[in-house]
């Protein structure tokens, strides 16, 4: 202690020194990681068009899918539909329950809400997907497969499955967006003789819609992604379903589906990479909307 | 107090870049961590390390056959890991592993040139019986009928003497082994995929499924046969033991383990007890496949079957 004393500057400087040098290796440590993986992907994915000589248009929207097949066939048009139209639809689903969870949890009861109900809305982020999967294997398929004409399987089964799954992505960011609103805009609202009805619907919500969108593009992301539980209750036919009740496949239930039995440089699992390749580049986008809608908002 | 953020920053870092190191090494040159195989020790003691990968169906009988053989030879370490039997090919052919797990002959995964070294020990066998929902009310499929209903042109179980209730075709995908198995020897074509069947990865997600959907038709392996699902003659022949090993019930496959030219010691040692009356008599069984040794005919690559 006493010599630290002393020597007061040094001690500092190799502080500052050790910190930068800290900081500067996690993020190189992650930019390493990031672009490896892109560039591990992209390689993979783009050996089927150039070696394999699968034209990428081909892939892209051909809507038969037969690698067995001669002459083998890749068409992953029914995996895009597929993964699109669950998420797209669980985002349908989840997103105005997550804005009225929301709702309440900020403006009508701020203290019952943000102590119990959060945690436990965020607790549905915590449970492993394989669990949805099995519930919704379980419970949800059996019950489609009474009320409505087909197996239960499908499209809907997917999306209520997913929409539980996104539901804390929403909502917290649904949450954190209202309770970030200046309460000068309220209170004038609430000056001018709003009720509170009025202040919500005229001014919290429409003031916040780009971050709410923000969650739901988040959301739509998870979804995307998401590959056990959809693939247990999807049925993985690779085709373009007639219906939501019939069995059809998700870009990532086609990938684990197949991966573990395709040999590695085989142009069967050299498209599942394009799928790969498909599925990162749509996450991209994914984020780009996100940052852009982040530069819209009004705050 | 400073001083202790830091330390605990570096401590942080230095294990994530070590956990880093250690997961790449484990990924691309697995081959590395297992050189103590070569160093096989004394004349009576085994010692060594055996890496084995592939097919998911085979590897819990491996798990178990390996768990004995570490047991009595205290000296080797014996790690056995899934991924498919596309994985398990890929990975000893790049001699990443000691012995690959497959399904399926390596020379129909793999060309002719990359399946040159790799040398074949078929340890068990595995058959395979049509299974139906226990609703369905028909007992037996002749070759033909599997054929019209997994391609599509038997629609209603009523066409083939059931009663009035639809199809639904529960099936692999199309890269797995216990499917290539099934047209193989049951339909004797390559079947596609039809518009609304549903494809499913695991044993025990096929029985659920074909167990709780009305109509439903799948495959399953001997072992993963129940209650909930009804099994079905094939050509008037029940998939049994004793049909299988002499012949007269022709869905079965051998269930390979494949080494990179000829193994080495330990590797040999724990090939030999895969064989021997101890695992074969026990743990196969147990596990539900057919010993090897108990088949009285014989197949091929090409299917050919000998006496």
């Amino acid at each position: 202690m006493a010599q630290s004393k002393q020597h007061e500057s040094k001690p500092h400087l190799v502080e500052e020194w050790v910190g930068k040098v800290y900081t500067a290796l996690c993020i190189l440590f992650l930019v390493v990681t990031i672009f490896s993986m892109v560039y591990f992907v992209a390689s993979k994915g783009l050996t089927t068009f150039f070696k394999d000589k699968v034209n990428v248009i081909d892939l892209l929207t051909g809507i038969k899918w037969n690698p067995g097949g001669d002459p083998p066939l890749f068409g992953a048009l029914p995996f895009i539909f597929g993964s699109f139209s669950t998420s797209i639809l669980a985002a349908v689903i989840a997103a105005p329950l997550a804005f009225c969870a929301a709702v309440f949890m900020i403006e009508i009861a701020p203290k019952f809400g943000r102590k119990y109900l959060q945690p436990v809305i965020e607790l549905l982020a915590g449970i492993p997907s394989v669990v949805y999967g099995f519930v919704g294997l379980s419970v949800i398929v059996p019950l489609f497969r009474d009320i409505f004409p087909g197996q239960g399987i499908g499209i809907a089964a997917g999306a209520l499955v997913l929409s539980v799954m996104i539901l804390p992505t929403i909502t917290t960011i649904a949450t954190d967006a209202l309770a970030s609103l200046p309460s000068g805009l309220k209170e004038g609202s609430y000056a001018l003789g709003s009720t509170r009805w009025q202040t919500i619907y005229r001014i919290v919500l429409p003031t916040m819609l780009p971050a709410l969108m923000t969650g739901v593009v988040l959301g739509i992301a998870r979804a995307f992604g998401e590959a056990l539980a959809v693939q247990m209750v999807i049925g993985n036919a690779p085709h373009i379903p007639g219906s939501l009740f019939e069995s059809t496949s998700t870009l990532t239930s086609a990938i684990t589906l197949s991966m573990g039995n395709t040999v590695m440089g085989s142009t069967h699992n050299n498209a599942l990479w394009s799928l790969a390749l498909i599925l990162m580049t749509m996450t991209f986008v994914f984020v780009f909307i996100v940052r852009w809608l982040e530069r819209r908002s009004k705050i | 107090m400073k001083k202790a953020v830091l330390l605990v920053m570096a401590l942080v870092l230095t294990f994530t870049l070590a956990a880093c190191g250690q997961s790449n090494n484990g990924g691309t040159n697995g081959a590395a961590a297992n050189n103590g195989g070569q160093a096989a020790g004394g004349a009576s003691e085994l010692t060594g390390s055996i890496l084995a990968s592939g097919s998911s169906a085979l590897q819990p009988l491996v798990d178990q056959a390996s768990k004995k053989f570490m047991d009595q030879n205290p000296g080797v370490t014996i790690q056995v890991q899934g991924g498919g039997s596309g994985t398990g090919l890929a990975q000893i052919t790049a001699g990443q592993v000691d012995i690959g797990n497959s399904d399926v002959f390596a020379e129909e995964k793999l060309d002719a040139a990359q399946a040159e070294g790799l040398v074949d020990h078929q340890v068990a066998v595995v058959a395979m019986s049509t299974v139906v929902n226990p609703d369905v009310a028909v007992d037996s499929l002749t070759k033909q009928q599997l054929v019209d209903i997994f391609s599509g042109k038997v629609k209603n179980w009523s066409e083939i003497g059931g009663n009035d209730q639809a199809i639904q075709i529960i099936n692999r995908p199309a890269s797995s082994g216990t499917r290539a198995t099934f047209e193989k020897y049951a339909l004797g074509m390559k079947a596609e995929d039809l518009q609304g069947s549903i494809q499913e990865d695991s044993s025990g997600t096929v029985r659920k499924l074909v167990g709780e959907t009305p109509g439903a038709i799948g495959y399953l392996a001997l072992s993963y046969l129940n209650d909930s699902v009804k099994a079905v003659q094939y050509e008037g022949v029940a998939a049994t033991e004793e049909n299988v090993a002499n012949g007269t019930y022709p869905v079965w496959a051998y269930e390979h383990m494949y080494t990179k030219g000829e193994p080495n010691e330990v590797t040999k040692a724990f090939l030999d007890f895969m064989m021997s009356p101890e695992v074969q008599d026990s743990v196969v069984v147990e596990m539900g496949y057919i010993p090897a040794g108990k088949m009285q005919v014989k197949r091929d690559v090409e299917g050919n079957i000998t006496k």
